[in-house]
């Protein structure tokens, strides 16, 4: 009776685990955790840098991806448009230069100076803040929102709902996000999903 | 002469058509009957577009065991139409690399509305691939690039 009690137990505990995924990165709700990473001007960054930010617009990014690309001028937009409300963009490449040449560090530093980031673009050399925040592709962005020290992830997924035209977008995902957050408004959209470049990871 | 002229432009024209593979430019409701179908035992669906180097150095692994398993159907997705509304560049794509899996072009806005009913798991980074085997019921999707030795263990997974 005990060893079916206990075969029993077993399976309804291999059950669950089957049916949940093990968990990788944030979700919308979860506290995320700072990091210290070299900029193209050479300095390091760190989120407790910005004492009067309200939050922060985490895009993970890069120099060859196409939507990257196509999503330039948006992000630069983005930047203008909510870094003055205290509300900073910072962009985070994580792709592994030795898969993709064009990600290498001298060439985010000409990047950045092209595509006209006025903003700390970042490189994440071991991967270890990608894969903490559960970026998949580029460009990736996670709206982050500061309560005293602490940073609640507050939205999680692409910036807009039409890669190939921005004047074809209908759906501002992350602008209205962070709109409603400097309202003190709860965000209507929380996850979105958009078809990208899958992150170069290094080989385990 | 002048004619002459034209008519070797217009044929020369009509062999070029007719030797490129023809790719259907397909809906959501359509590529998700292609996921169900059985025609053969096992469908192994790939998203990829012209523009990701990943996806197109695992193309060859997919474009030998179409070659080599009469059991298994690949098809090949193209999700080039969310950046560029021109199909022309998979037209010339499938022709200068003579690909005889079957290629569909997927011709969907707004991908947030759509990428999870593919698969759940799906963030919409490509390369990816769908390997489902209709007799078994089993799936397996595979969200990162294709190695040597890859499909046929997610073969074996869905038996």
């Amino acid at each position: 009776m005990n060893t079916m009690k206990k075969a029993v137990t077993g399976l309804v505990v291999a059950l669950f685990f089957a049916g949940s995924p093990v968990k990788k990165g944030y979700d919308v709700g979860d506290s995320a955790t700072d990091f210290k990473l070299k900029n193209v001007d050479g300095r390091i960054v760190s989120l407790a840098d910005y004492k009067d930010a309200k939050g922060f617009i985490i895009v993970f990014d890069c120099n060859t991806c196409p939507y990257s690309r196509a999503y330039d001028e948006r992000i630069v937009a983005l930047s203008k448009k909510y870094t003055p409300q205290n509300f900073p963009l910072i962009a985070i490449n994580a792709n592994d230069p030795e898969s993709s040449s064009g990600d290498s560090f001298d060439n985010m530093v000409k990047d950045a100076r092209r595509k006209g980031y006025d903003f700390p673009y970042l490189v994440d050399e071991t991967q270890g803040v990608a894969k903490a925040y559960g970026a998949t592709n580029t460009p990736h962005v996670f709206v982050l929102i500061k309560n005293g020290s602490n940073l609640t992830v507050a939205y999680i997924g692409t910036i807009d709902d039409n890669a190939r035209n921005p004047s074809d977008v209908k759906k501002k995902y992350v602008e209205n996000a962070v709109d409603a957050l400097l309202a003190g408004k709860p965000v209507t959209t929380t996850k979105t999903r958009a078809v990208g470049c899958g992150i170069k990871w290094k080989d385990a | 002469m002048i004619c002459n002229r034209i008519l070797v432009l217009v044929f020369s024209f009509c062999t070029q058509v007719s030797l490129a593979q023809k790719a259907e430019l397909v809906s959501l409701d359509k590529l998700q009957r292609l996921m169900a179908s059985t025609d053969q035992p096992v469908q192994i669906i790939n998203f990829w577009a012209t523009w990701c180097a990943p996806c197109v150095k695992e193309l060859p692994l997919l474009e030998k065991l179409n070659r080599e398993r009469n059991d298994v159907k690949v098809t090949l997705v193209s999700m080039d139409m969310d950046l560029d509304p021109n199909p022309e560049k998979v037209y010339k794509f499938i022709s200068r690399k003579n690909i005889q899996s079957r290629v569909v072009i997927l011709n969907e806005r707004d991908p947030n509305s759509w990428i999870s009913k593919i698969d759940s798991s799906w963030s919409g980074a490509l390369p990816a691939t769908l390997i489902v085997n209709s007799i078994t019921g089993k799936r397996r999707f595979w969200e990162r690039e294709l190695h040597e030795g890859d499909l046929e263990r997610l073969l074996e997974e869905v038996k």
